[in-house]
């Protein structure tokens, strides 16, 4: 056995550890590993060419670009915020369970590219989410707005990740029944993604508590700002950066 | 009939398009960066073809631009954002005047994805003439692509601009993400070169040396804790899956204290996915809903996840203890 090539996981753990940025630390381990496994320059050029195409589908995020930007460009974001500020009795936390309920229960029938970071979480979701708790709780300061935003974009990946095992061609689905295959066990993809259930139905109440944890510590901390320090900055509405 | 290569080449037009635009701005290292990733999407089926046919440099140079891309990324500073608040007032008016018009374009993109993904399911459908029958798996993804297209037209026609705004605004998007737009595939490739290279062998030899093997809990543990370990460090649990079945999962649970295959599979699987929410490796779900949103902390995703992820491991792990024994 060559263990050599196990340089290549300590490159990556060294170059995060040391913040290196992360492209050139992903493809210096490779480099490495491919050395070590004593592979010719010309083999290991050829296997990053090949593997680089064949993971092209990874680049696909970037075919809702131009829709996207043309909409935003017209005011979508804006025109998200104003609607989602018609509905009286939404409060972050219900918005926010509300979507995680709806991606989950998508995933899990198959509908994975339905919505994601590029289609849904900063069109839609973000600005919805950070003008209902506006409306519901007051004006957020920058931190707070952030934080915001970036559980938008939590509740949106533990959606996907944790419905998309329930639906039977997935890939996580064959690749456990090929896996199994392999090795002499014959498992029906009905049996696999079933057991994916109980884990589903986990994830969806811990994440849903979590997010009504965060409604409250948010309007505790919204409460202190307003009545510790009267004179504090007022968050800028609607003008954020893109 | 479409296939993913029909949507590629749209992508690719998208990057060599924003190349094009980023030279005449003389942001060379960003033209740089997207003229190397618009190669696979343009010209990908050919530089697999000529590999397989025996004729090694196409892939080889595309091995060349990877290493290309890294240095450049390296290079690279974040670019300012260029919003002032005659845009935002514009953004506004404009989202005034047009109102709910402005969704349609936008739930198009699920819309039809989901109207396309299901209209091809039963066998006789005419829907699935659009597809490819030989690439049954590609069928959602070619469907986000023909999704796309129909809400970049349907969007120029509300907001009446021009063609050319599709690609500028996708532009100013790519550019808003930047390099890291490019790591999910870094890793998916450094996940290929790591199996190629026997890693994942060496990894499972070290593992079965380490943990005590009679104890059917401690060998459940020492598996729920490798899903996560591997995943957190390949940047996703389909990568870990078969080094930790192979190490611990097969020999030690199934042959060994007789766990069931298909709970462990599926739920040693999601186990997995505790990791990647964890990780900055996971580039496509931490890294780059940070840079889409705008977010100050490279970690704010991460933080906002990590809780869930570790409640739901623990959870998971005892789910497990009870089901795989049983």
């Amino acid at each position: 056995m060559n263990y050599w090539p196990l340089l290549g996981v300590a490159v990556v753990v060294a170059g995060f550890a040391f913040r290196r940025n992360p492209v050139l630390v992903v493809v210096t381990a490779g480099l490495v590993s491919g050395l070590a496994a004593r592979k010719s320059p010309g083999e290991l050029l050829a296997l990053l060419g090949t593997a680089f195409v064949n993971n092209r589908t990874l680049l696909l995020f970037a075919v809702t670009l131009p829709a996207i930007g043309v909409l935003e460009r017209a005011g979508l974001r804006e025109r998200a915020r104003a609607w989602i500020l018609g509905f009286a009795r939404l409060t972050l936390a219900r918005l926010l369970i509300a979507y995680h309920l709806v991606r989950q229960g998508l995933a899990m029938i198959g509908l994975i590219y339905v919505a994601g970071h590029a289609q849904t979480v900063r069109p839609l979701l973000a600005p919805m989410s950070e003008a209902t708790a506006t409306r519901t709780l007051g004006a957020l300061d920058d931190e707070s707005r952030q934080r915001v935003r970036a559980l938008a974009a939590a509740t949106d990946n533990v959606g996907v990740f944790f419905g998309e095992d329930v639906f039977l061609a997935f890939g996580a689905v064959l690749l456990i029944q090929s896996f199994y295959q392999r090795e002499g066990i014959a498992l029906d993809p009905l049996s696999i993604g079933l057991w994916a259930l109980p884990t589903a139905v986990a994830a969806f109440a811990i994440h849903a508590t979590r997010i009504a944890i965060f409604e409250r510590r948010l309007a505790a901390r919204i409460r202190r700002a307003r009545t510790g320090d009267p004179g504090a900055p007022p968050a800028a509405g609607g003008g954020d950066a893109c | 009939m479409l296939t993913l290569s029909h949507v590629f080449l749209g992508i690719g037009v998208l990057f060599a398009g924003s190349a094009v635009l980023d030279a005449v701005d003389r942001r060379w290292r960003a033209a740089a960066i997207w003229l190397i990733v618009a190669a696979p999407c343009l010209a990908g089926d050919e530089i697999l073809a000529a590999h397989k046919a025996g004729t090694p440099w196409p892939a080889q140079l595309m091995g060349g631009g990877v290493i290309a891309i890294a240095v450049l990324a390296a290079l690279s500073k974040p670019r300012p954002s260029d919003d002032d608040a005659a845009q935002a007032a514009a953004r506004e008016a404009s989202a005034a005047r047009l109102g709910d018009r402005l969704f349609l374009p936008a739930l198009a993109i699920p819309g039809i994805v989901a109207a396309l993904v299901l209209g091809a399911r039963p066998a006789s459908s005419p829907v699935r003439w659009l597809f490819d029958p030989a690439q049954p798996s590609q069928l959602a993804l070619t469907a986000l692509g023909i999704a796309a297209a129909i809400a970049l037209v349907a969007a120029l026609a509300v907001t009446r601009s021009r063609p050319i705004h599709g690609l500028t605004e996708g532009r100013r998007l790519l550019d808003a993400i930047g390099w890291p737009a490019v790591l999910p595939v870094m890793l998916a490739t450094l996940g290929v070169v790591f199996v190629d290279t026997g890693v994942g062998k060496a990894i499972a030899a070290l593992v079965e040396q380490v943990i005590p093997t009679d104890s059917a809990i401690a060998c459940l543990v020492a598996f729920s804790v490798g899903m996560v370990l591997f995943t957190a460090i390949l940047g996703n649990a389909f990568a870990a899956f078969p080094v930790m079945m192979a190490g611990i999962g097969m020999p030690l649970l199934v042959k060994l204290h007789g766990a069931a295959p298909a709970v462990l599979g599926a739920m040693g699987m999601l186990t997995g996915y505790c990791g990647t929410l964890v990780t900055p490796m996971a580039a496509n779900y931490n890294v780059v809903p940070v840079l889409l949103l705008d977010l100050d902390d490279p970690y704010a995703v991460i933080r906002a996840q990590w809780p869930t992820a570790l409640v739901l491991w623990i959870v998971n792990l005892g789910m497990m203890s009870v089901l795989v024994f049983r």
